[in-house]
């Protein structure tokens, strides 16, 4: 990015997400797809790419579109493939001489539709090497269907398929890391980032990850007043929690160099963070203080990881 | 020109004649030597077609609609499982309307895991709104191939196409072969030209809406509108291809129809054991025939009944189990088909042929004993049953 | 080409869009979301420094900007969510219930 980032100038851009999407007032995922797509530079067309969930039910319910751009849908698991087909188009249109403008092709899945059922998908597009990003908007959880478990959901976490009964309180396993796994695709850009602030750590990102050459990835927490059991008007306020406390670390590895991208003043506890949201609820009754303590334990140890892959 | 060709050499030709913009691969048997052979045109700089070589059928069929709804000619190649592991998207390519063309090298779908042909495959995806069109031999594979963009494109269609052949019978077996001159498949296949696609300039796109009930209903008649339409497309895809060709195409082939008394319905190789026993049976006096089925998909239930109306009975061959308990998917469309005649021949279901099964001149000859046999006692008998196993009871 | 604000649950099949594809940008903007809101944003004019941090955080895009400044709400689209009234440093936003700001 060659030039200083300027919230008043980017928020001057036309929108390239309309309102009028059907996505729950407060949802994170509306800012984050906003927020990622104002990075295009204004005379870049992009093709966004959508895998069946929250946003796409949301943004292109038939006949209205939310996108400015073209737009394509397919099923929930191939967002990375069917990224990589528009992408190969592209490249054929143009050696054929029948295409001149710069495209970007931007893909958007939920934590389900990318840590879990498009995983394979996702790795196969990386590995191949298309000009694309891929964004993950991370919500912890199937919303779509109504807060089911997922491969990204923190341990603890109560959701319709670990609910708390008698015998087991909450999910069992603790969130997959696919940032790291990504990083292990040996791809030119990933980077873990959240819609924080005035937006400059997304903005910065997103602009790279587009104007990067090759499979790029970004992953980005995406607050579910909803499934996460939170007033709607509390996103940046959850948000700022979770960075503060290192649960979602916001950090940028560009071809093979780890970055962290933002070190709190004061790492708080992770306490903090999860007593905002009723997803939580339960690690906070009398006799389950040892969950809160093995989450900070597991919070603080990839914490101290990434200190070593940054060299902070 | 004369070639020599395996039936997949012969389709991975075409698509090099066609030079199509993408085509989305991943190798199963038998259709493996398809991308194979592909794949040396693109090392060779033979042809310009963005190759992609993905981690799944999934994803190959995923790249081919993204691919086809950008505004590029998509094409792939797959086999049994790989169908089935595509199945979601077929749906997906159809419903989207995105002519893209797949050649499905037919193979019994697992379980147990078999390599041989049957049907299995293709017939699992027949309501999947896609043009199934099936070749009997190298030649009608490769032809089939060619007329597949014309069919599918054509903007009265839009629909997806899936040209088939018999696993290793055909994709493997090498034959003669007639190939059209490169120029002449061109000018035939023509450029693919939608009108709005993903890469346009002038206003942008959005395919693949959540199409609440409000509108979804409207868009399977649309569809099945467009199938419908497909049939007088195909035929007239047909004559244009005879121009160029001599080689004459229909919905189905009849063999020795005119004056037969007893016939059989089958698809594809089949076809060529079929022809010989009935050569043999004619000699013998027998009035024998054949319908070859070449379009499944739109099925030509009318024609078919105009076909079969003077027969007296005919055997329907499936290559592949419904497990519906009451017989396999041809017979079903050929006995709704025959309903609305007034005389009606007497008509049974036979499934042969499963993961590789022999099917030789003489079980055609027993099967038209069987028919004979029918007329002669006005009795039916069991109306579905199989051939070709081993058993403890003799059959049928 | 068929537009999309002539598709309406009325239209017969014949005169939708094949597949439901749809040939224009943006025309979710003709929905009406903002009958939504049981809360509604108001705008301070004079309270508000034109800082922009409210306009990234809006999820339904209803805070128009002009020349480096922001200016009263769209009202078409707010689902009065209520986190432009927190990510407001300067109180120019206040949250009043009721789907109507009076």
């Amino acid at each position: 990015m060659n030039r200083v980032y300027d919230l008043k100038r980017e928020v001057e851009k036309p929108e390239r997400l309309t309102g009028g999407h059907r996505l729950c007032a407060g949802c994170g995922a509306g800012v984050i797809v906003a927020g990622v797509l104002r990075a295009l530079d204004k005379e870049d067309k992009a093709v966004v790419v959508n895998a069946t969930s929250c946003l796409e039910v949301s943004t292109f319910m038939y006949p209205y579109t939310a996108y400015m751009d073209s737009y394509i849908h397919s099923a929930f698991e191939n967002s990375a493939a069917t990224c990589s087909g528009v992408e190969a188009a592209y490249k054929a249109l143009k050696r054929r001489g029948k295409l001149e403008e710069t495209v970007k092709f931007i893909t958007f899945a939920g934590d389900g539709g990318t840590y879990d059922i498009g995983f394979q998908s996702l790795s196969g597009a990386m590995e191949r090497g298309h000009d694309m990003v891929y964004v993950c908007y991370d919500n912890e959880a199937y919303m779509n269907t109504g807060i089911q478990r997922s491969s990204s959901t923190p341990r603890f976490t109560r959701t319709t398929t670990t609910p708390l009964g008698s015998a087991q309180k909450g999910k069992q396993q603790h969130k997959k890391d696919l940032t790291e796994i990504l990083v292990a695709h040996n791809i030119p850009y990933a980077a873990q980032t959240a819609p924080l602030g005035n937006f400059k750590d997304l903005h910065i990102k997103s602009h790279k990850a587009i104007y990067t050459e090759g499979p790029c990835f970004l992953n980005i927490l995406s607050p579910c007043p909803r499934g996460w059991d939170y007033p709607m008007d509390k996103l940046a306020e959850i948000i700022k929690l979770a960075v503060d406390t290192c649960v979602w670390p916001l950090y940028e590895v560009e071809e093979g160099v780890w970055r962290l991208s933002y070190t709190p003043k004061k790492k708080l506890p992770v306490a903090d963070y999860l007593r905002t949201q009723g997803r939580f609820r339960n690690m906070f009754q009398k006799g389950n203080e040892w969950m809160i303590e093995e989450a900070q334990q597991y919070v603080d140890q990839k914490w101290e990881r990434l200190l070593e892959h940054t060299g902070a | 020109m004369s070639s020599c060709l395996s039936g997949n050499e012969a389709v991975a030709y075409a698509i090099k004649q066609i030079n199509p913009d993408v085509m989305g691969t991943f190798p199963i048997t038998p259709s493996t030597e398809i991308p194979e052979y592909f794949a040396d045109y693109v090392a060779n700089g033979e042809v310009t077609t963005e190759y992609v070589t993905v981690e799944s059928e999934h994803s190959s069929m995923s790249v081919c609609i993204a691919a086809q709804a950008a505004g590029a000619r998509s094409v792939s190649a797959t086999s049994a499982c790989g169908l089935a592991l595509m199945y979601e998207l077929l749906y997906v390519a159809a419903s989207c309307r995105l002519p893209i063309t797949l050649a499905c090298v037919n193979r019994a779908l697992s379980g147990p895991i078999n390599i041989n042909n049957d049907y299995s495959d293709s017939m699992g995806a027949r309501d999947s709104g896609w043009i199934q069109i099936y070749a009997e031999n190298n030649q009608e594979a490769y032809d089939n191939f060619l007329m597949a963009m014309p069919i599918g494109e054509s903007p009265g269609v839009r629909l997806p196409v899936m040209t088939c052949m018999d696993g290793f019978i055909t994709s493997h077996a090498i034959e003669n072969i007639e190939l059209l001159e490169t120029d002449i498949v061109r000018k035939f296949v023509g450029d693919y030209n939608p009108e709005h696609y993903l890469l346009k300039k002038e206003n942008p796109l959005a395919v693949g809406p959540y199409d609440v009930s409000a509108y979804y209903m409207e868009h399977k008649v649309q569809e099945a509108e467009a199938m419908k339409a497909a049939k007088a497309r195909i035929l007239e895809v047909a004559a244009e291809f005879e121009r160029i060709s001599g080689r004459h195409y229909g919905l189905f082939e009849k063999y020795k129809m005119d004056d037969a008394e007893l016939a059989l319905v089958l698809i594809g190789s089949s076809a060529g054991t079929a022809k010989a026993a009935i050569d043999k049976l004619r000699e013998q006096g027998v009035k024998a025939g054949l319908v070859k089925i070449r379009i499944f998909r739109p099925f030509p239930g009318e024609e078919l009944a105009r076909a079969l109306a003077g027969c007296k009975a005919a055997a329907v061959m499936d290559k592949s189990e419904g497990f519906s308990a009451n017989g396999g998917p041809l017979f079903a469309e050929t006995r709704s088909a025959l309903y609305d005649l007034k005389e009606r021949p007497y008509l049974i279901n036979i499934v042969y042929g499963l993961g590789g099964r022999d099917f030789k001149t003489g079980d055609v000859e027993k099967v038209f004993d069987r028919l004979a046999e029918i007329v002669l006692t006005g009795k039916t008998g069991p109306v579905y049953t199989h051939m070709g196993q081993r058993s403890k009871e003799v059959e049928a | 080409m068929i537009k999309a604000k002539d598709i309406n649950e009325h239209t017969p099949w014949q005169d939708l869009t094949p597949g439901g594809e749809i040939y224009e940008p943006g025309t979710a903007r003709a929905f009406n979301t903002g009958t939504w809101r049981t809360n509604t944003p108001v705008f301070h004019e004079e309270a508000c420094k034109h800082c922009m941090l409210c306009i990234p955080f809006c999820p339904d895009s209803s805070i128009p900007v002009k020349d480096g400044k922001r200016l009263d709400f769209n009202y078409l689209h707010c689902k009065g969510c209520g986190i432009c009234e927190n990510v407001c440093p300067f109180k120019a936003i206040t949250m009043v219930s009721g789907g109507v700001a009076l």
